[in-house]
């Protein structure tokens, strides 16, 4: 959509103005119904309940426990992208260099995953990492350990679920940077007498930024909301927003503050999405000159 | 010299995206086997066969009760997200759709707002209208996750082909709604049918919103799965997420074939 911003009026004009308000209709009653009027009554009561004020926004940034869980979210979230980048980059060069059936067999590595139940790969996770899990099983047989290790219920784990359930994420936008250059600029970087990694470097990677812009943002903005991985492989010491979230509205059915919470993360993902946006933007500029 | 180093540097980063492969492969296809291992504590490699697991799930009724309400709202929902994406886009791009920089915000809102955030939202809002742990709510919900997706395949397929073709119809005396079914209809539907597996598989999959709207009588089937994972552990679960990865793979390979089938004719 942002490739070709002149291109609603490119494919000719079948529709009049009201006929197309009538077909916008009922995507229209569906977002009122199920975004728009959801999202504005829980923020309403967040701003509302008990009386007009910001006093609910004041209690997350008061109290330790929730400026805790806050920190602890922005933490796994950036190691979680890390992680990705530095797993999904390898990945996305090797798909974008192959052709014919190993193009085929790894573009499914990747979509398969990522179109597969989160709760299925989570529950992987859960049954390798179990105190009597498939990982303590492998390493009690070798003798590398004593005693069953344990895996789940920590930051790592947590990290790790998190980073292979997201990583699909990474991986599409950087094939798709990756896949837009032409072979010849690799080649002419050699010729002109830089190595490969000096090649990769100074003309792969500045090409790929804006890929590797939209990857880490699609990774860190899910991973701020996530809420079936930790919530499944994590502990209560590893709580994330999300499970503080559904804490307060699952057990003590306080929506005013549960709606303050989710106000703060939408303040937080709307300016990333704002900055990077023009990040990526500058980088296509940059790189077309 | 030189060339050497270069590909053994090649060599390095190929065995470390090999290894990535099998690390987003493994988990899930390690779990197949195990499912069919007798012992109530999964084992690798499993120590026999039995379909045990599985009867256990098709005898469970609440197993069988959230499997069959998930079935009715993935199918509702891929054929309302499919139909209203579809009017929506052809207002994009055919159309002079007034204040059309708000629908693409519109459009890209329920991807850029955390599935937690709206999960709370609908809760809120569902449980006064009495919409949690129905069938309209759910449809309605799961509408919302899925149009983003369903759109952004039917404006790629709605740019790919020629507008004249349309106008041509048009021109020739055919009306509207005649030129939308006998031209672009059929040379839209690829990605209809993509924008429509899509459509199924968020809905049939979707576990953040349904674990909030879901009420005692009626869970989805990612809601129960949830519950199980949380509090009892059995290996019902490796049968149920088999069955899924499964599931997956054949809405993947029947959307790939049907596309081709579909772009040659």
């Amino acid at each position: 959509m942002t490739k070709r911003p002149t291109s609603f009026t490119l494919g000719g004009r079948t529709y009049s103005p009201a006929a197309s308000l009538l077909l916008a209709t009922p995507f229209i009653l569906v977002m009122i119904l199920a975004f728009l009027l959801p999202l504005f009554t829980l923020l309403h009561e967040s701003l509302s309940v008990p009386k007009f004020n910001l006093d609910n926004y004041a209690r997350v940034f008061d109290q330790e426990v929730y400026l805790r869980v806050m920190l602890r979210t922005l933490r796994i979230s950036a190691l979680v992208t890390i992680a990705a980048l530095l797993l999904g980059y390898p990945l996305a060069w090797l798909i974008a260099r192959s052709r014919g059936l190993l193009l085929g067999l790894l573009l499914i590595a990747v979509l398969l995953p990522l179109w597969t139940s989160v709760l299925v790969r989570t529950y992987a996770w859960l049954v390798l990492l179990q105190r009597n899990g498939v990982v303590n099983q492998i390493l009690t047989a070798l003798g590398l350990v004593d005693a069953p290790v344990q895996f789940l219920y920590t930051e790592g784990a947590v990290v790790l679920a998190m980073s292979h359930v997201l990583l699909p994420f990474m991986v599409l936008p950087l094939y798709a940077a990756l896949r837009g250059i032409p072979d010849d600029y690799m080649r002419a970087a050699q010729v002109l007498g830089a190595g490969g990694f000096a090649a990769f470097r100074h003309v792969v990677l500045p090409l790929t930024l804006p890929g590797v812009a939209s990857g880490c943002l699609m990774v860190f903005l899910l991973a701020l909301g996530f809420f079936v991985t930790p919530a499944l492989v994590g502990g209560p010491q590893q709580m994330m927003l999300a499970t503080l979230v559904q804490q307060q509205v699952t057990e003590l059915l306080d929506w005013p503050f549960s709606g303050a919470i989710i106000g703060v993360l939408l303040a937080f993902v709307l300016c990333l999405v704002l900055i990077f946006n023009r990040l990526i933007r500058l980088d296509r500029f940059v790189g077309q000159v | 010299m030189r060339r050497r180093r270069t590909s053994s540097g090649i060599m390095t980063v190929s065995a470390v995206a090999y290894a990535v492969t099998v690390f987003l492969l493994l988990p899930t296809i390690l779990i197949i086997p195990m499912s069919f291992g007798p012992d109530r504590y999964l084992h690798f490699p499993p120590n026999g066969f039995t379909l045990h697991w599985y009867a256990e799930f098709f005898a469970d009724p609440e197993w069988v009760d959230s499997t069959l309400f998930s079935l009715r709202i993935a199918v509702l929902t891929m054929i309302v997200a499919t139909v209203v994406g579809t009017l929506v886009s052809l207002a994009l791009v055919r159309g002079r759709l007034p204040g059309k920089s708000l629908f693409e915000l519109l459009v890209v809102g329920p991807v850029i707002v955390p599935n937690i955030a709206l999960a709370i939202a609908m809760f809120l809002v569902f449980d006064r209208l009495r919409l949690t742990g129905t069938t309209v709510g759910f449809v309605v919900a799961h509408t919302a996750l899925a149009l983003p997706f369903v759109i952004f395949t039917l404006l790629a397929s709605l740019y790919r082909f020629d507008a004249d073709l349309e106008r041509a119809a048009l021109s020739c005396g055919a009306g509207p709604l005649r030129a939308f079914f006998h031209v672009t209809l059929p040379l839209i539907a690829p990605g209809v049918v993509s924008a429509a597996l899509f459509a199924f598989i968020i809905s049939f999959d979707e576990p953040v919103i349904s674990f909030f709207i879901s009420d005692l009588d009626h869970k989805s089937l990612p809601r129960k799965m949830f519950e199980d994972i949380d509090y009892n552990i059995s290996p019902t679960l490796a049968a149920v997420a088999t069955m899924l990865t499964g599931l997956t793979l054949l809405a993947l390979t029947a959307g790939h074939f049907l596309r081709r089938g579909m772009s040659r004719s």
